[in-house]
């Protein structure tokens, strides 16, 4: 007995020493908050992570600017996952380690979210994807929480919009078999689709990369579809709506948030026309807030803020305000904190953090016209 | 029936494309018998040189602009090429052949990571511009886009020249001869130097060719887009039979119609693992090829 006696003693030493180490790094010694971000800014979703680190910095600079939280300023250190698998965990473990960051900020693309979001949970570092939409994000653990809807409900929104909007009972879909948000997507979209009376004449799937779609394209126009699903992003949507065109498949193509690029226009061009895709925000649906993030952002970037600027805003304006309730930099509290939002007033809209740690937000689905995205209806969960 | 006729369109442009990469590859291997591994990185700033070179061309579609940035960029991409062998293959000549076999693949390395630094080309994809007013005909139900048309009839165009410069011209005589016995030639009085940097050139310029086509098809371009292309083009031209010119052009349309026949079911995903399994095969079973045997001549 005795001995195990005096390990545990010894173990509980190790424990209080521990703990004193923890609290004496833990301790506002340092003058400044930092808050880490990871975002795609270069590689083939760059768009994604460049206006989403665009919106967090705006956030932080006014949040700064209006005299920063807990009596100190904020500092935003940001790194590059290069869209590439792999990176998005070595650099967050970068942030923890190193840089000491009470919060994390990131990414945009879900399979991204969930490399990094594991390393966050384990080291209780509270993370806010702004816009990675498959549920599987939060499930990792009780950290990691969203400031944007969910696949389910994308998905849903979709189907819906497909079978009231445009009234097309048969439908292919067309997935990016390389990522857990194109799947995601698709596998709600059948489900509601299917709810709804539909049929889903064919599945075809790409790989996220390719270049060349003609055979599944020409496969599916076989099958005679009043629309095809192509839940991917923005790169190969282009090219796939020029093929299309180009292989005279005439109906339109449905897209989710992965589509909301200029790269898109810029790709697709003429055959993007009349295409349709649902996204979290649309500049012209205006609450005051949301006016002044236009402005501003349109004075700092000199361009107009899309979903993913908005939702970077809104990722970076609730982790402050989290922080100010837990009155606190401690992971535990922030994350508490975190968890209680209710109607907490952003850009893309009011944000309530339900149970799953998953934002509860309105849809827009937005259609292509003369090169611009167009709004055209709002849809509520 | 009209979907299979598609099909079949989509394949041939798709392999047409691959069999352009290709005769680069094996003129290269048939005069020097080694692979130029960074052939598909040439490919790729063939089209970045199409990007660059557009604003010359009034930044509008047209049929002479678009032959314009052609042949600038064959060109650019000809010099490259020369470069490339001067300066990384030439020390090697004297030495194993692997060494130079190596020394391709840090040049392909090279490109494709030194063209990836945002200084150079970065890593964002950027868009290609239209160069040619692009429409679509339609035979029997099956679309022909005028794209798929001009790769096919470029690349025949493409082939036939080669031949004709092979084994009509002196110089191609000369290429043939070192391709047959390098020292000989140059008793012979060959200027071997001169040969070899001709023949670097040409299969450049050849790359850069298809590197445009290749763009104004799939407008998306970045500094990796020559990998995938570039070993396809391999396999098309061992399939075909590598060191034969009308072999890679047959390699490389078999090889777009396997991979169009893949796609085009339930089992897209497995396209790019059928090609190089086909890779596999060939050299298991045919090594020389499917043309490698019947055809006496070596370029």
């Amino acid at each position: 007995m005795k001995p195990i006696h005096n390990l545990t003693l010894a173990g509980l030493l190790v424990l209080a020493l521990a703990g004193c180490k923890k609290s004496d790094d833990g301790a506002p010694a340092a003058s400044v908050i930092k808050i880490g971000e990871y975002a795609s800014l270069t590689g083939k979703e760059a768009t994604f992570g460049t206006s989403s680190h665009q919106g967090t910095q705006l956030a932080i600079d006014e949040i700064n600017a209006a005299g920063g939280v807990l009596g100190k300023q904020l500092v935003l250190i940001t790194e590059d996952t290069q869209s590439k698998p792999g990176e998005p965990a070595t650099v967050v473990r970068k942030l923890i380690f190193r840089d000491k960051v009470v919060a994390l900020l990131g990414e945009v693309a879900s399979s991204r979210s969930l490399e990094a979001a594991p390393v966050c949970q384990q080291n209780k570092i509270p993370m806010i994807s702004p816009s990675s939409t498959n549920p599987k994000v939060t499930e990792i653990g009780d950290f990691i929480f969203r400031v944007c809807f969910i696949d389910p409900f994308q998905g849903t929104v979709m189907a819906n919009f497909t079978a009231n909007t445009l009234n097309a009972k048969r439908v292919a879909i067309f997935t990016d078999v390389k990522s857990d948000y194109s799947k995601g997507l698709a596998k709600f979209f059948k489900e509601r689709h299917l709810a709804n009376g539909g049929t889903i004449v064919v599945e075809q799937d790409y790989s996220g990369g390719d270049k060349d779609f003609k055979a599944q394209l020409t496969a599916i126009k076989a099958t005679n579809p009043e629309a095809v699903f192509v839940p991917g992003y923005y790169t190969e949507a282009g090219l796939i709506a020029q093929q299309a065109k180009q292989l005279d498949l005439k109906v339109p193509l449905l897209g989710g948030d992965g589509w909301e690029s200029s790269k898109l226009i810029e790709i697709g061009r003429e055959a993007m026309e009349g295409h349709y895709f649902s996204t979290h925000y649309a500049p012209e649906v205006a609450s005051p807030l949301s006016k002044a993030f236009v402005e501003n952002y349109k004075k700092r970037f000199k361009e107009t803020p899309d979903a993913l600027a908005a939702n970077g805003y809104d990722s970076a304006l609730l982790m402050v305000d989290a922080i100010k309730r837990a009155n606190s930099t401690d992971g535990q509290k922030i994350r508490d904190a975190l968890a209680a939002t209710k109607d907490f007033e952003a850009v893309a809209g009011k944000i309530t953090i339900n149970a799953k740690r998953d934002a509860d937000k309105s849809a827009v689905v937005l259609q292509v016209k003369n090169g611009q995205f167009k709004y055209l209806q709002t849809i509520a969960p | 029936m009209t979907e299979a006729i598609q099909q079949l369109v989509n394949g041939l442009s798709l392999g047409s494309i691959y069999a352009l990469i290709a005769l680069g590859y094996t003129m290269v291997y048939g005069v020097l018998r080694f692979i130029n591994f960074a052939h598909g990185d040439v490919f790729m700033l063939g089209a970045f040189a199409g990007l660059f070179l557009y604003p010359l061309a009034g930044r509008q579609p047209s049929i002479g602009g678009a032959v314009l940035i052609l042949v600038l960029a064959m060109a650019i991409c000809a010099a490259i090429g020369i470069l490339i062998e001067r300066l990384a293959y030439r020390p090697l000549r004297e030495r194993p052949r692997l060494n130079v076999l190596i020394t391709a693949i840090g040049v392909s390395l090279l490109i494709e990571y030194g063209g990836q630094h945002q200084a150079v080309l970065g890593k964002n994809p950027r868009t290609f511009p239209d160069l040619l007013p692009s429409t679509n005909f339609s035979v029997g139900g099956a679309v022909f886009g005028s794209h798929q048309l001009i790769v096919l009839g470029l690349t025949l165009l493409l082939l036939v020249a080669l031949r004709f410069i092979v084994l009509k011209t002196r110089i191609g005589m000369a290429m043939r001869a070192v391709s047959f016995n390098p020292q000989a030639a140059a008793l012979m009085g060959v200027n071997i130097n001169v040969v070899i940097s001709f023949t670097f050139g040409l299969g450049s310029a050849l790359a850069a060719a298809g590197g445009i086509l290749y763009a104004m098809n799939y407008p998306s371009i970045e500094p990796l887009m020559g990998v995938m292309p570039g070993l396809k083009a391999f396999v098309a031209a061992v399939l075909g039979g590598i060191g034969s010119l009308p072999g890679a052009a047959l390699g490389g349309l078999v090889l777009g119609l396997i991979e169009t026949l893949i796609k085009s079911t339930r089992w897209s995903n497995y396209a790019d693992a059928v090609a190089f399994a086909v890779l596999i095969l060939i050299l298991l079973f045919r090594p020389a090829g499917l043309l490698g045997k019947t055809e006496v001549e070596k370029v």
